[in-house]
């Protein structure tokens, strides 16, 4: 072992001098001890997070059409979605509808349990989709910068006895999204495909990799500490049936997510990725290719509310994407790569039924170069406000280690119930 | 030069494919010599056991293959209106659900997600003769799979496997890539390996899985013939990912205008119709009437009018910018040495790419000869696909298509299959992940269960280590409690999982 992460309990032995000896490599750790002081108290609430990443840059404008915008038919020949007849879009707030493959959403938002933000986008302004998936995730200012996400740096910045840090992230996928690695501890699950090993020879090794490689001890053990929830719920048997991008797979990795999450002594906080939203081409409108996508999406959505029971009051999804696509339809009735997009919140914790955006519009000249929808809204302040209400973390601290560099970005108000 | 057991097997694990039995004894001297030898020769494994011997037969095939399931649907669709009646016949691919009445045919062109495994079906017919796609594509998996079975050294086979996913297709696109997949591979990337990188990009950008995946098919020039009469227009994905995945890199220096511009270029880029009336159905062809005319500003350079060959032009432009050599000899390294590069063996990679206009043979001389690709302790983690193979070999196993396909699904790592065009991961994070390592423990056991018994554990400890094993390692499969227990452990200790 490397013997710095052995003081679990020991937040009044990191003296600041020992903490100094340490040096670079601990500083977030120690971070952990400090927050005694920098968090309002969370209350009695024990909430859940999940982090739903749309890999390929979802279209926000087929998404959540703005039907009463007078340019959206124009900009979307061939793929616009209907107000009225067959495969209708379901309305929201009268100017946003929702796509007609989403009803469990549109229910939700009705019960004011989901809320859509419009023309939001990261800070990222280039249009590849790795460099923007890692800015999505790493939750810095710029690409290049991938040692750990977001979503862990904010467990090292909750008080460390806590069940939320003490249970670490979850990250589903045999590679799990950037968004959860890092320092603070992660478990992982996937829908398995193969019989599991035996314990016994999971103990065989975890002996031999504790003598010999420090990293692989570490990866091995976080492993295996999720393994009793998964015997528990009855999930060991479960073999996977679709992928990430096909609307059963994504129904499995929700309802297994949503079961170990649920759990009294799983992991609170969650991430996983869907794949498939990059629409160069046949796009489709109500139906075709992104409906079949969106409705895989909302079948997710409603396993998190069913697997996430009596917790579901206490819960946010949050579904995201690198960025948007085009405004305007391209030649081989796809869309581009755009910029802003849209974000859903849902879960019995949000403060729904709201359509939040400072709309744009999509006349040529109110677009992003002309071309994308322009984003007025910052997906970090969404998020920052999320993380401030729900586990109650001070917009000082998340400026610093949560989302660097993002001092003058004030936290949304008002997002959580 | 005496031979060094752990320089040995750091070679074989870091350049290689890993040992077989009796390699270790038959390598004696330098490691270093047998890749270098490789190199020299140009040594390429042709694939064997494959349907096709050029896209040229692969295409017109596909053409039929496709021609046939439309009849056959149609029919299908015909015999079922009249009334409500009973399932399909027993070629049924279709869902059960899609034989009530008056269900459309499903429209799956090119943007369709063909699924490797579903479920299991309800009804149980004799297993059908999978379709062609699904077909070629287990042939070439399996061609390719058993190449890497063959040589002492094998840093050819790890040449072109960091190629291929250089240049990453994934067949989840659809018949299309599914049955081109393997192509590509054999035909733009094999024959290049040792050869110029200008060509391996040309082969690439040219070829039909390329072309399909990434959409390059439809693209019109929106001032071009077909243009103006058609309406439609620009789909710049293959120009990105030319710039940012293939050649310069994303911090390369590119603008939005050159990804636009590049895309113009590269207009009429497409492939022959069906009707066979312009070359080979499915093959590539240039099409002039989609070509955007009139000059293009590419990275501050003008390129004129010119058809095809400006296209060409800008490709070999780009094949020799400085951020292109900076980008291919960092990835290069990356893979082969440490996440974290050493800076010296990058420059020193990125000066003999510029030098020699990017002649791949001295690249490997030069990655070989590197100092620090002999020093740098053992960090990376062997990818799924490194470790499956590495474990065929070392158990002397020859695997079926199924324990091919099947523990590499599981492990993240299916073959022609990353999410998307920038491949598979490359890093330690991302491959000994802690759902990751369970996951290759299971495919550990399983193949422990299918091979151990007539495996002696001790052989094995000196067929796979030698003396580099160390003591806990190999007190660890010694001291299992079964023959099955041991050949899982060894699978699994940090000297057969880092490279």
């Amino acid at each position: 072992m490397s013997g710095h992460h052995d003081h679990d309990d020991g937040c009044e032995a990191m003296t600041p001098s020992r903490r100094a000896v340490l040096g670079a490599a601990s500083a977030l750790f120690a971070w952990s001890c400090v927050p005694k002081m920098a968090y309002a108290a969370p209350g009695a609430r024990d909430p859940r997070f999940v982090v739903v990443i749309l890999r390929g840059a979802m279209d926000g404008l087929s998404a959540v059409p703005p039907l009463a915008d007078p340019h959206y038919l124009g900009l979307r020949e061939g793929i616009a979605i209907p107000k009225d007849g067959e495969n209708a879009a379901l309305p929201l707030d009268g100017f946003f509808y929702l796509h007609p493959a989403m009803p469990n959403l549109a229910r939700l938002y009705k019960a004011q349990q989901a809320m859509v933000l419009h023309a939001v986008a990261t800070g990222y302004r280039q249009r590849s989709h790795f460099d923007g998936q890692d800015v999505l995730e790493s939750g810095q200012m710029g690409p290049g910068q991938t040692r750990d996400g977001w979503l862990n740096r904010l467990l090292e910045v909750l008080p460390a006895g806590e069940a939320i840090s003490r249970k670490g992230a979850l990250g589903i996928g045999v590679v799990p999204p950037l968004v959860v690695r890092g320092q603070a501890p992660i478990v992982g699950w996937a829908p398995p495909v193969l019989p599991r090993a035996g314990d016994d020879l999971v103990m065989r090794l975890m002996d031999l990799y504790g003598q010999r490689d420090p990293v692989l001890a570490k990866a091995f053990a976080q492993g295996a500490s999720i393994e009793k929830i998964i015997n528990r719920e009855g999930m060991a048997g479960q073999r996977a049936r679709g992928g990430p991008d096909n609307a059963e797979g994504m129904r499995l990795i929700a309802a297994g997510a949503a079961k170990l999450v649920n759990a009294d002594d799983g992991p609170r906080v969650a991430a996983l990725a869907f794949e498939g939203w990059d629409t160069h081409a046949n796009e489709g409108g109500a139906t075709g290719r992104l409906a079949g996508l969106l409705r895989g999406l909302d079948g997710a959505l409603a396993a998190f509310e069913t697997g996430l029971k009596d917790r579901w009051k206490d819960t946010v999804v949050m579904v995201v994407t690198e960025f948007g696509r085009t405004a305007r339809v391209n030649g081989t009735v796809g869309t581009d790569h755009g910029t802003g997009t849209v974000a859903f919140m849902v879960g019995g914790a949000v403060r729904g039924g709201r359509v939040i955006a400072d709309w744009p519009g999509l006349k040529l000249e109110n677009l992003l170069d002309q071309r994308d929808l322009k984003p007025t809204m910052d997906l970090r302040a969404v998020t920052k406000g999320v993380l401030t209400d729900l586990f109650g973390v001070s917009g000082p601290v998340l400026a610093e280690k949560v989302f660097p560099g993002t001092a003058g970005l004030a936290p949304v108000k008002g997002l959580v119930v | 030069m005496s031979s060094d057991p752990g320089l040995t097997l750091l070679g074989l694990h870091r350049f290689g494919l890993g040992p077989r039995p009796g390699d270790l004894a038959r390598i004696g001297g330098d490691i270093r010599e047998v890749m270098r030898a490789e190199i020299a020769g140009k040594q390429v494994a042709s694939i064997a056991g494959v349907s096709f011997a050029s896209i040229r037969e692969a295409a017109p095939a596909l053409r039929d293959f496709s021609e046939t399931e439309r009849m056959q649907r149609e029919v299908r669709v015909a015999a079922a209106q009249p009334m409500q009646g009973p399932a399909p016949p027993a070629a049924a691919t279709l869902a059960p659900a899609a034989a009530q009445g008056t269900v459309p045919p499903p429209a799956a062109p090119s943007g369709a997600i063909a699924s490797p495994q579903t479920g299991p079906a309800p009804a149980r017919p004799p297993p059908p003769e999978p379709p062609l796609p699904q077909r070629t594509y287990r042939e070439e998996v399996l061609g390719r799979v058993h190449a890497m079975l063959e040589p002492l050294g094998g840093l050819s086979e790890r040449l072109v496997a960091f190629w291929s996913n250089h240049f990453a297709v994934s067949v989840n696109k659809g018949n299309q890539v599914r049955t081109f997949a393997g192509l590509l591979e054999r035909e733009a990337i094999r024959p290049h390996v040792h050869g110029r990188f200008a060509d391996m990009l040309l082969g690439v950008e040219m070829h039909p899985a390329m072309i399909f995946f990434l959409d390059q098919q439809q693209s019109l020039g929106p001032n071009s013939r077909a243009g103006a009469r058609r309406g439609r227009g620009l789909n710049e994905n293959l120009a990105r990912e030319i710039m940012e995945l293939h050649t310069l890199g994303v911090a390369g220096g590119y603008t939005q205008a050159d990804v636009t511009a590049l895309a113009h270029m590269i207009t009429g880029w497409t492939l022959a119709p069906p009707n066979g009336q312009e070359g080979i159905p499915g093959t590539f062809r240039f099409n002039a009437n989609m070509h955007e005319p009139g000059e293009q500003l590419l990275l501050g350079k003008r390129y004129g009018e010119g058809g095809f060959e400006r296209g060409k032009a800008a490709l070999a432009d780009l094949a020799r910018h400085p951020s292109t050599a900076q980008h291919i000899a960092r990835k290069l390294t990356r893979h082969f040495v440490a996440d974290e590069p050493p800076a010296s063996m990058v420059a020193r990679l990125a000066k003999v790419f510029r030098d020699t206009d990017g002649d791949l043979q001295a690249l490997s001389f030069a990655l070989l000869d590197s100092p620090e690709a002999w020093s740098a302790p053992a960090t990376k983690m062997r990818s799924p696909q490194e470790f499956l193979v590495a474990s065929a070999r070392a158990l002397g196993r020859k695997p079926e298509i199924g324990q091919i396909l099947g523990p590499l699904n599981a492990m993240g790592h299916p073959i022609w299959q990353p999410g998307g065009p920038n491949g598979f991961p490359d890093s330690v994070a991302a491959w000994a992940s802690p759902e990751g390592l369970k996951t290759r423990l299971d495919v550990s056991a399983a193949i422990a269960r299918q091979s151990a018994s007539g495996i002696d554990p001790k052989g094995l400890v000196e067929d796979i280590f030698g003396p580099a094993a160390s003591s806990e390692t190999r007190q660890a499969i010694l001291r299992a409690e079964t023959r099955y227990q041991a050949v899982a452990i060894a699978l699994m200790a940090p000297e057969f999982q880092r490279r």
